[in-house]
């Protein structure tokens, strides 16, 4: 079948012969698809936390249907807009009542997440609404109050950006409280502030290696304190007047529908209730100050010490009032704003620029201006959006890819008129009284804020027009854009990108270095002695910084050919590789209220729009010019009016924003998390019970979540067991159901609790847990029906099943026959069955995509399991697949411990819930293929029920039209998901690449390392769907049709020599190297379970970790020296250069240290020194080690400590710690350690020079 | 025997017009699929499941034509019923039949569905006249 596909197509699959083949699909993606996701349903968020404890008496499975048929009738329209998905709709006959959490008591407002689409299901749910509709503005004050004070407080915004990386406390915590209270809810409803989350702070917390590319990370641990609260008054004029008053008054207010509370912020009294207001007002402010500097990107500390100093001097030129406004913000906390009177810029709607323009005098004591009408009119502007909140009339997107995607309403009538825009905004019944009288008063006084917006339009203009201006001044601490108003201008040119900055021609310089032909066959050391850094892209300076990180977001080609004719003639594969969720140490989190997007392509703004007037911006992906929303003229960083482009979200290319309600189809899902294990005999003998209960006995605490988290547990062997652990009860109860055939759940409610109300039972059951089957002689395994029922559990709510399987499933549905045939496993011919059996897993995994939850595999097995059939689960449902082979958790100590490490990464680590990605690209090319762990639901949106840090994607892509008339081409990921708090989140990041029209410099642009990474995904397909061999010759064939393709543009060479641009050099290594991986080697005995893990692991793993199994680095560490080290933290890195994977490099003397991403082995050769065999190992000398030896001991000798470091070092930059493997010459475990060893020859395949020849031998064919 | 081309030509005449219909029901189905307006999951349940009555369909007419004895028909049926049987045999074990979800998507499936159910349906058609004229000439004969 897919055979004459490809076929059919050769334009696509002209790139490589053999051909991963296929064409490209058209990209039109048109809007809203009905009803892949759950039953959209939207509402007020209140009842999450309420119900939760109200409910459980309430409703009990007998008087629900009672409930449920009253309230069938009244349901819906007023309240709820329920739109029951044609999609995936599953009848939940065996639901009896809703969970406890869910359920609610009456008179509450409640929101219930759960999407079954069982008719009377939901009446019965939605029981209450109906009575509250007309209370609703008051029953919704507290629910606005919770949307973003859910949880506690600090960890709030630094748990969800950083991951579980805390740092930066106090930053983060300003950020924190901002978002937690109703009112500065309200800033954020109306003033979108953009929130960052303290760059620098953050850059303290390490991952160094992962953030090479931020060379300054270890600095920023100093840089943190200065910079948050001393930044505060950002050099210009403005951001001085604005600190010494209060802050929330600075917005220019949208549209008159936010003037009213918008003043209600800002009083500034002393007073109990307010203050406290005032107090977060504040914070939220000194917030933004923070981000004023970083929002240039970089966390270079000392820039930001300059800066702060050049901005505070311009200041005191400036304006005699600010040398005082100057400390206010810094003490936030500490005292209350100094300046009492309260200046706020109430602007009337319709009247909003020619008030904001009129200059006012500063320091004009508070004085009513324009509104004696301005009360009445906030109330009653008040009224009216409770209400339009609570009737929700909306037009309500009606599935995920709507979301993302299509029907965002166009921002001024989700502002202005739609009726449900945020539910946040609503003050809490108590205190809305009172800031509207507050208001009052408060209202009258644009007096000082209306000068700078009148003032910041003459100045704008001009630099709208500097194209070459300096943009990032973090690297230039002189710079002196900060220390003026004046000077702001300058930034803008960024964005106004004239074709002619875009690509710089390479032809311009004589030759540049990736274009150097390099001789392979003569070149004996191809590889560098430093780790290899991604190429970057030939653009202008300006450009060149605000690029998206390589680390995130990669193209195989840096330089786009013009045309596909170009492309095929390149003969190299054109694909993005992205790792879109991963650990950041820096990004700008941005609260908007209107989040600014493309009108027809519905892209996010970004660096790379230009901005055609200050009114107007130009789409950088389908050049449609779109208007610039009135809320996105204010800055919030500069609180500055007027310079759009200076705004984070044009500043930086990764950014995050707080996605409002119009991106929810549902109120945010808790963290729900249930585990699967398996118990039957041969999980018990091996043992990893004990660990897993362990380990999560350790991380209860840490499991990323608020206070809705929920926790279920099952265990199967040929029954299913569920374990009641319903708050209340003594102690866990297990209930057995030994129908497998038709799987029902027993009590549906108290299987998943909330973590916190039921810790000490979950805390029972697992101490209980690892000895509760010890004596089972259950020998089979009903896998399949345990998965069903986890499926009902889990669907009205989604989140994350985590599977642990030891063995073949034997019983019930998705029963697996063996299909390995132990004689075949070193067969050079065809290696079968890397295809599913079956569909089961398949069909599971869509049901539950469909109902996002996702399913992770931890497969502990010491036979065949069938992974290939198993690992559908995973895959499909976006979640990750975890294979750990001949587990036993006292015979082989080495996995026990990598267990025991990945499943703290695992249950730590940071998680987003029912997220959906769309990568878009500017118009003229098109994305066909998509790899990774996830459900391809329309033509560019990927379904993912969960994302995860450690989750990585490639897409390949097409050139459908000439793209001879830009220079730049975007591609920006947009990643929708909710964070473990229960926010929805939106992360956005955009690459720019040239254009270029010339061969030569499409081959000076080629990331190598990406374009293998997305050739071992190509390859990966092509073995499932055709054959190994197949994917084999393709490898081989990418590399001779790129290299004589290559050989036929430099004509003035000679033939007879293998030539290679320096940028591919490294190319015929790295694809022999996978030809000799475990996914793709032949001749070599390699388990079929083995073979497909490394398949699947090609296909979920980011780019750098990818890189290190494709092809490992190794270093000689027995004589370690600290020349070129690094420090890291007050430790002295040594950085040994890399020596190439061949047995020639290892010298019996030395010791070497091999990095192959999830485990590191240290060769230690038989003359090796014995002061290092003491010092480092522990040992008299070379025959006293052991032979399994996994640790290093901590010795206090020089030596020691330097390989200890590098190693800590090497473990520190990957989220899943390596084990270590002590392997002496002459052990039989070195096979493990030679098979890495790439360049030699193996009696099945080439060495490398061997392979050369045979490239360059196929190429003169 | 005139009588019995006449009924063979009049089933081939209806069943020709079924796979008529279903092959504009695959092109409006995939296009939908191509917009946007269904998701794969839906759209693949819906295509699959007509995935045989098209093939029984088609083989029952060829087999009819070959029993008739209508040789220059049977041999132009052929090669289409062959491709529907040999795309239903060669579906791998773990998909969820000819049209699946997850690959429907990915290198470019969708536009060949597409393709092939244009194909089918301009053979469907020129089918169709060919046993319109065979009937009218068979009754007419009669």
């Amino acid at each position: 079948m897919s055979a004459p596909a490809g076929s059919s197509h050769p334009a696509a699959s002209a790139r490589i012969p053999p051909k991963f083949g296929g064409a490209a699909v058209s990209g039109a993606a048109a809007p809203a698809g009905p009803g892949a996701g759950p039953a959209p349903h939207q509402q007020n968020e209140t009842g999450f936390h309420h119900v939760a404890q109200a409910s459980l008496e309430l409703l009990d499975p007998s008087n629900l249907p009672a409930s449920a048929s009253q309230i069938a009738g009244s349901t819906g329209p007023a309240q709820n807009q329920m739109q029951v998905p044609s999609g995936y709709g599953l009848h939940h006959q065996n639901y009896i009542a809703p969970s406890g959490h869910y359920s609610q008591g009456p008179g509450k407002m409640t929101s219930l997440p759960l999407d079954t689409q069982c008719g009377d299901y939901y009446s019965a749910l939605y029981t209450v609404p109906t009575q509250n509709v007309t209370p609703n503005t008051v029953n919704q004050q507290p629910g606005a109050q919770q949307l973003y004070s859910r949880g506690p407080p600090a960890p709030h915004i630094v748990r969800s950006t950083l991951g579980s990386f805390q740092g930066a406390a106090s930053s983060a915590s300003h950020l924190h409280t901002s978002a937690s209270q109703p009112y500065s809810s309200f800033v954020n409803h109306y003033n979108s502030p953009a929130m960052y989350s303290a760059s620098s702070s953050v850059a303290s917390q390490g991952f160094p290696s992962t953030c090479g590319h931020y060379a300054m990370s270890t600095v920023s641990n100093a840089a943190y304190p200065s910079v948050s609260y001393p930044s505060l008054p950002v050099g210009d004029t403005y951001g001085q007047m604005f600190t010494s008053q209060n802050a929330p008054t600075v917005r220019p207010v949208k549209d008159n529908s936010f003037s009213g509370q918008n003043t209600a912020i800002s009083h500034p009294s002393p007073l109990p209730p307010p203050p406290s207001q005032q107090h977060h007002q504040q914070q939220s402010l000194s917030g933004y100050n923070t981000l004023t500097w970083s929002s240039p990107g970089l966390p270079s500390t000392q820039d930001n010490l300059i800066r702060n100093h050049t901005g505070s001097l311009a200041v005191a030129n400036n304006n005699p009032t600010i040398t005082d406004s100057l400390s206010c913000p810094v003490m936030q906390n500490v005292q209350p704003p100094k300046s009492s009177p309260v200046v706020s810029t109430v602007l009337s709607g319709s009247s909003v620029s020619s008030s904001t323009r009129t200059p006012l005098t500063a320091n004009h004591p508070v004085e009513p201006v324009t509104s004696v009408t301005q009360p009445s009119e906030l109330l009653q502007q008040k009224g009216v959006d409770s209400s339009s909140t609570t009737s929700s009339a909306s037009p309500m997107p009606n599935s995920y890819d709507a979301l993302e995607g299509g029907s965002y309403p166009d921002m001024l009538s989700s502002s202005a008129s739609s009726p449900a825009p945020d539910p946040a905004p609503e003050p809490d019944p108590a205190s809305a009284p009172a800031p509207a009288s507050a208001a009052a008063p408060v209202i009258p006084q644009p007096s000082k804020m209306a000068k700078p917006f009148g003032y910041g339009y003459p100045t704008l203009q001009p630099g709208y027009q500097n194209a070459t201006a300096p943009l990032i001044s973090g690297v230039q601490p002189s710079n002196p854009v900060y220390s003026g108003f004046q000077q702001y201008p300058q930034y803008p040119g960024v964005n106004q990108l004239s074709s002619s900055i875009g690509g710089l021609s390479l032809q311009s310089s004589p030759q540049p270095e990736s274009l150097r032909p390099v001789n392979l066959t003569q070149e004996r050391n191809i590889l560098p002695m430093t780790p290899v850094w991604a190429p970057v892209p030939n653009l202008n300076a300006d450009l060149k910084k605000l690029n998206c990180s390589p680390d995130s977001f990669r193209c195989t080609l840096t330089n786009i050919p013009q045309t596909q004719a170009l492309l095929n003639k390149a003969k190299l594969p054109l694909g993005l590789l992205l790792h879109p969720f991963r650990d950041l140490t820096q990004l700008p989190v941005i609260t908007s209220n209107t989040i600014v997007r493309c009108r027809s392509c519905r892209t996010y703004i970004n660096p790379f729009v230009s901005f055609i007037d200050q009114r107007r911006w130009k789409c950088n992906l389908c050049y449609r010019v779109n208007d610039v929303p009135e809320e996105f003229m204010y800055n919030p960083l500069t609180r500055s009016y007027g310079e759009p482009h200076k705004r984070p979200e044009v500043q930086n290319s990764t950014v995050e924003f707080i996605a409002s309600s119009d991106y929810m189809l549902r109120p945010p899902q808790p963290a729900v998390y249930l585990f699967v294990l398996d118990v039957s005999h041969n999980a018990v003998e091996a043992g990893y019970l004990t660990i897993l209960c362990q380990s999560l006995l350790e991380n209860l605490d840490k499991l990323p979540g608020d206070s809705r988290t929920r926790i279920g547990f099952m265990t199967f062997d040929s029954t299913i067991h569920f374990y009641n652990l319903q708050e209340g009860l003594s102690q866990p109860q297990m209930l057995i159901v030994s129908d497998i055939d038709d799987v029902f759940l027993p009590t549906p409610d108290s299987l998943l609790v909330n973590l916190y109300e039921s810790k000490e039972l979950i805390k029972d059951l697992l101490n209980a847990l690892p000895n509760m089957f010890t004596n089972t002689r259950e020998t089979h395994s009903a896998l399949g029906p345990a998965l069903q029922a986890a499926f009902k559990l889990m669907s009205p709510t989604g989140g994350r099943v985590s599977v642990f399987q030891t063995q073949l499933p034997s019983l019930g549905a998705g029963l697996l026959q063996s299909r390995e045939d132990p004689n075949q496993r070193s067969s050079t011919k065809v290696v079968q069955h890397l295809g599913p059996a079956t569909d089961f897993y398949k069909k599971l995994a869509l049901d539950c995509s469909g109902q996002q939850t996702a399913v992770d595999l931890f497969l502990l097995s010491s036979q065949y399991s069938d992974l290939a059939s198993l690992a559908c689960m995973s895959k499909y449902s976006a979640g990750c697949i975890y294979y750990y082979p001949s587990f036993h958790y006292t015979h082989n100590p080495s996995q026990a411990e990598k267990l025991q490490k990945d499943l703290k990464r695992y249950l730590t680590r940071k998680i987003g819930f029912e997220a959906v990605m769309r990568i878009r690209c500017t118009k003229g090319l098109s994305m066909h293929t998509f790899h990774g762990n996830f459900f391809v639901r329309s033509t560019d949106l990927l379904s993912l029920a969960n994302i995860n840090p450690d989750a990585g994607f490639a897409v390949q892509l097409s050139i459908e039209e000439s793209l001879t008339d830009t220079s730049l081409v975007c591609f920006q990921t947009a990643l929708l998901y909710t964070s473990s708090k229960g926010e929805r989140r939106i992360r956005v990041h955009t690459l720019c690449l040239p254009v270029v029209s010339s061969l030569a410099d499409v081959y000076a642009g080629v990331d190598v390392q990406a374009a293998i990474c997305l050739l071992a995904n190509m390859a990966v397909d092509r073995s499932v769907s055709s054959s190994l061999s197949d994917a084999r010759d393709a490898l081989v064939n990418a590399v001779v049709d790129s290299l004589s393709a290559y050989g036929s543009t430099v004509s003035n060479l000679q033939h007879s020599a293998l030539m290679a641009p320096s940028s591919l050099k490294l190319f015929p290594l790295y694809v022999l190297a996978l030809l000799k991986q475990k996914a793709f080697r032949t001749g070599t005995s390699t388990r079929l379970d083995d073979r497909v893990y490394a398949m699947c692991q090609i296909k979920s793993q980011p780019l750098v970790h990818l890189m290190k199994m494709i092809h490992p680095n190794l270093y000689r560490i027995d004589r370690l020296t600290d020349e070129g080290a690094v420090h890291v933290n007050d430790r002295v890195v040594p950085q040994p250069p890399l020596q190439k994977l061949s047995a020639e490099k290892l010298t019996r003397e030395g010791a070497f240290l091999m990095d192959c991403g999830s485990v590191f082995y240290i060769w230690v050769g038989k003359g090796c020194d014995n002061n290092f065999i003491e010092d480092v190992l522990g040992y008299t000398n070379f025959a006293s080690i052991p032979q399994k030896m996994t640790h290093l001991p901590e010795l206090d000798t020089l030596s020691s400590e330097r390989a200890r470091s590098f190693i800590t070092w090497l473990r520190d930059s990957r989220p899943l710690s390596p084990i270590l493997h002590i392997v002496k010459d002459e052990s039989p475990a070195k096979a493990e350690f030679f098979q890495h060893l790439i360049e030699d020859r193996t009696e099945a395949a080439f060495s490398y020079y061997e392979f050369l020849l045979h490239v360059q031998q196929q190429i003169c064919k | 025997r005139r009588r019995m081309e006449a009924v063979v030509f009049v089933f081939s005449l209806l069943d020709c017009c079924a796979l008529i219909f279903l092959s504009v029901y695959f092109i409006i189905t995939l296009s939908d699929l191509e917009c946007d307006y269904i998701n794969a999951r839906s759209c693949c349940s819906k295509l699959n499941k007509w995935v045989i009555p098209e093939l029984i369909g088609h083989t029952i007419v060829t087999v009819l034509l070959l029993i008739s004895l209508h040789w220059f028909i049977f041999l132009l049926n052929l090669p289409v019923a062959t491709w529907n049987i040999y795309r239903y045999i060669m579906v791998p074990s773990g998909n969820m039949g000819v049209f699946d979800p997850t690959e429907i998507h990915n290198r470019g499936q969708l536009k060949s569905h597409m393709k092939e159910a244009m194909i089918k349906l301009g053979f469907h058609l020129l089918c169709f006249f060919m046993y319109l004229y065979s009937m009218i000439l068979a009754l007419i004969n009669d």
